[in-house]
């Protein structure tokens, strides 16, 4: 297994520099000279000069690219146009919150869809298997945004149990872990962004610290644009368990099980399940692209600053700089991704350690 | 059919049996099947009666829509107030007011007019942007497949690239750079669909082009765009009949998902996600106004999903009973 999980992280290596280099040919076939898009319209020839000589942009293509590729191994991904500052820091500060939201909206998908799924197969044709279908269908017509609106209305105009925006009450602070635990860290470098990151996410860095209230708050705000982001996943996974369940159960070994005396449950738990499961986990992965897309509108909704809205705002100001690190780190993330997938089908079938 | 266990079965009945499985297997295309098997599935029939009334309605707006969905309902009216909850007479409202189904909207416009003519919006929406996609990416599939090397090699590669990046961030980025506005909207949505088409066209394809009534008509003479057109295209066809329908669903979600960001159609158009864009805020004081483009954006992509779903049923032979 070890051997496996090195195999592919290896594998991963190539992909990633491609990417980096598809970002960066992307960035430069862009129109438009950077230098009035940074200095304004009115710069003049000497300005653009000294700007070009100072961002290395007289320099041929391949030598930018490697200085490109230097920086962002350093995790440098330049300055935001519209804001002045580096594109890191933004990301750290708005990446895990979108985080934090796609791992909740996922387990919650996960866990409720799988459920969900395996209920309808083990009833398949009764009045649960429908009404479970007719759930699922009804969400993946669902639009996100509109889901998100219904819940705010429902559960924070109408009923007042939960915040209808926000990340944190007013007025309360999440205390980053290293503060906390009374580190002396220099406000700057990149030891000091990555600590900023991990603590950023609010969840994680509460529960590390054990501050419980911030932690009961950052949930509350968090169960309804998870719940809102989850839907479309959610239904997508009920199908597709529900139907690759219902094709195992018709299988002789099942039957085996079945005539060896095994009580329903264990056959389905045992036996079944987990070869039913290897097309979910596809479906799993493919959801990514699917919550991404996803956040931008859940986000926008409940007022989160995170890295959905931050994206669009970067595409519709033309913020280049920001997408481009945006892409970078999503695309990282895909791989990432894949990579699990790829480690939990080995789990699930052996065989495909073997290859 | 009765066993006799001495003689064996009846053949004089198994004979009759025979018969009458003969005269009921009664020749049908591909298509006459596929519209009974349809039929015969209750999610299939749902989806078509929901497209079927949604497209009446669009059809009939200027009938069925008692206000004009663009004009201020201001003059003559005077009773009716900016964002007025619905107003029903059968259902108990006051018989002396306006009588407004769906309540006025944020410059006092008939919420239901504006959601009767919205219909027409995301019809045209979705059947426009598919009709892009489809034509684009049928093309580019049936000559990646049929021709194959480098040319498929390429295609399919950019095709790849596309897919690669989440389908509506990319739209969004594509759909920022052309600009706001509705024919916008449709060619970014589009571009995004179209390795979908590409891909499925590019495999049925391929399993056709070795068949043999293909390699007849190569043996005829027949050159080679004549067969890729006369006899591998229309046969090839089927299975994104699927994929389209399910595209329509796609489609009018991610448009109302741009014109929900500002990006797709522009005030005053009633198109249902920039109406629910427009008077969001208002959730909690008029939340009328956020129920009803919502649920007409999901009835309608619920029915083409359902009809999705329906004919991938009855067009999959592995599935005929």
């Amino acid at each position: 297994m070890v051997q496996f999980i090195t195999r592919r992280l290896l594998l991963a290596i190539p992909v990633l520099i491609g990417i980096l280099i598809v970002t960066f040919l992307l960035a430069r076939l862009i129109p438009g000279d950077p230098c009035k898009s940074i200095l304004g319209e009115k710069a003049t020839a000497e300005a653009c000069e000294a700007f070009a000589e100072n961002k290395g942009l007289n320099e041929p293509l391949p030598v930018q690219l490697g200085i490109y590729m230097q920086d962002v191994v350093q995790g440098d991904f330049g300055d935001s146009i519209r804001f002045s500052r580096p594109v890191t820091q933004i990301l750290v500060e708005r990446l895990p919150m979108t985080i934090e939201l796609a791992l909740v909206a996922l387990t919650i998908a996960i866990v409720v869809g799988v459920g969900l799924g395996i209920l309808s197969a083990m009833r398949h044709n009764t009045a649960v298997d429908v009404g479970t279908m007719v759930v699922a269908n009804v969400g993946v017509s669902m639009p996100v945004f509109w889901l998100g609106l219904m819940l705010i209305w429902l559960f924070a105009a109408t009923l007042g149990w939960l915040p209808p925006s926000g990340r944190l009450s007013a007025g309360a602070a999440s205390i980053p872990f290293y503060e906390a635990w009374g580190w002396e860290v220099s406000e700057s470098g990149f030891w000091f962004r990555t600590l900023e990151f991990i603590s950023n996410h609010f969840i994680f860095n509460s529960i590390i610290t054990g501050d419980w209230s911030v932690l009961r708050d950052a949930l509350t705000h968090l169960i309804l644009p998870a719940v809102a982001l989850s839907t479309i996943p959610m239904a997508v996974i009920a199908r597709i368990t529900r139907s690759s369940l219902l094709d195992v159960m018709g299988r002789d070994y099942v039957r085996t099980a079945r005539a060896k005396g095994g009580g329903e449950g264990r056959v389905v738990v045992k036996h079944a399940l987990r070869n039913a499961l290897l097309p979910v986990v596809t479906i799993i992965g493919l959801q990514l692209g699917a919550l991404l897309s996803g956040a931008v509108l859940t986000e926008t909704i409940f007022g989160l600053a995170g890295a959905g809205t931050m994206v669009f705002e970067a595409i519709t100001a033309r913020d280049f700089p920001v997408i481009q690190g945006f892409v970078v780190v999503v695309a990282t993330g895909y791989v990432l991704v894949n990579l699990i997938v790829d480690i939990s089908y080995a789990y699930l079938d052996p065989r495909i350690r073997l290859e | 059919m009765k066993l006799n266990p001495l003689s064996g079965p009846d053949v004089s009945e198994l004979d009759e049996l025979v018969r009458e499985e003969t005269l009921l297997e009664r020749p049908h295309g591909l298509w006459s099947g596929a519209w009974r098997r349809l039929l015969r599935r209750k999610g299939g029939v749902t989806g078509l009666i929901i497209i079927g009334t949604i497209v009446l309605v669009a059809l009939l707006a200027p009938i069925i829509a008692p206000y004009d969905p663009v004009l201020d309902d201001f003059i003559g009216d005077g009773d009716s107030r900016r964002r007025d909850s619905p107003c029903v007479h059968v259902l108990g409202c006051d018989e002396e007011k306006t009588q407004h189904l769906m309540g006025l909207d944020g410059n006092a416009r008939d919420q239901f007019s504006r959601i009767v003519f919205g219909s027409r919006w995301s019809l045209s929406i979705g059947f426009f942007t598919v009709a892009l996609a489809f034509s684009v990416g049928a093309t580019l599939g049936a000559v990646a497949g049929y021709w194959g090397g480098h040319l498929d090699n390429w295609i399919m590669r950019i095709m790849d690239v596309i897919l690669g990046f989440p389908a509506l961030l990319l739209a969004i980025a594509i759909g920022a750079s052309l600009g706001p506005g509705i024919r916008n909207t449709m060619i970014a949505i589009a571009i995004v669909s179209i390795p979908i088409y590409a891909r499925v066209m590019r495999a049925s394809v391929l399993s056709i082009k070795e068949l043999d009534f293909v390699a007849a008509s190569r043996t005829l003479g027949a050159g080679r765009l004549r067969i890729l057109w006369t006899r591998v295209v229309p046969n090839a066809l089927t299975p994104l009949v699927v994929i389209s329908t399910l595209g329509i669903a796609t489609a009018i979600l991610d448009a109302a998902a741009f014109g929900f960001l500002g990006l797709g159609a522009q005030p005053p158009d009633p198109e249902w996600g920039a109406m629910l864009a427009a008077e969001r805020s208002q959730i909690f004081s008029a939340p009328h106004l956020v129920w009803f483009p919502g649920l007409a954006i999901m009835f309608t992509v619920l029915g083409f999903n359902l009809l999705g779903d329906g004919l991938r049923d009855a067009l999959d032979p592995s599935l005929h009973e």
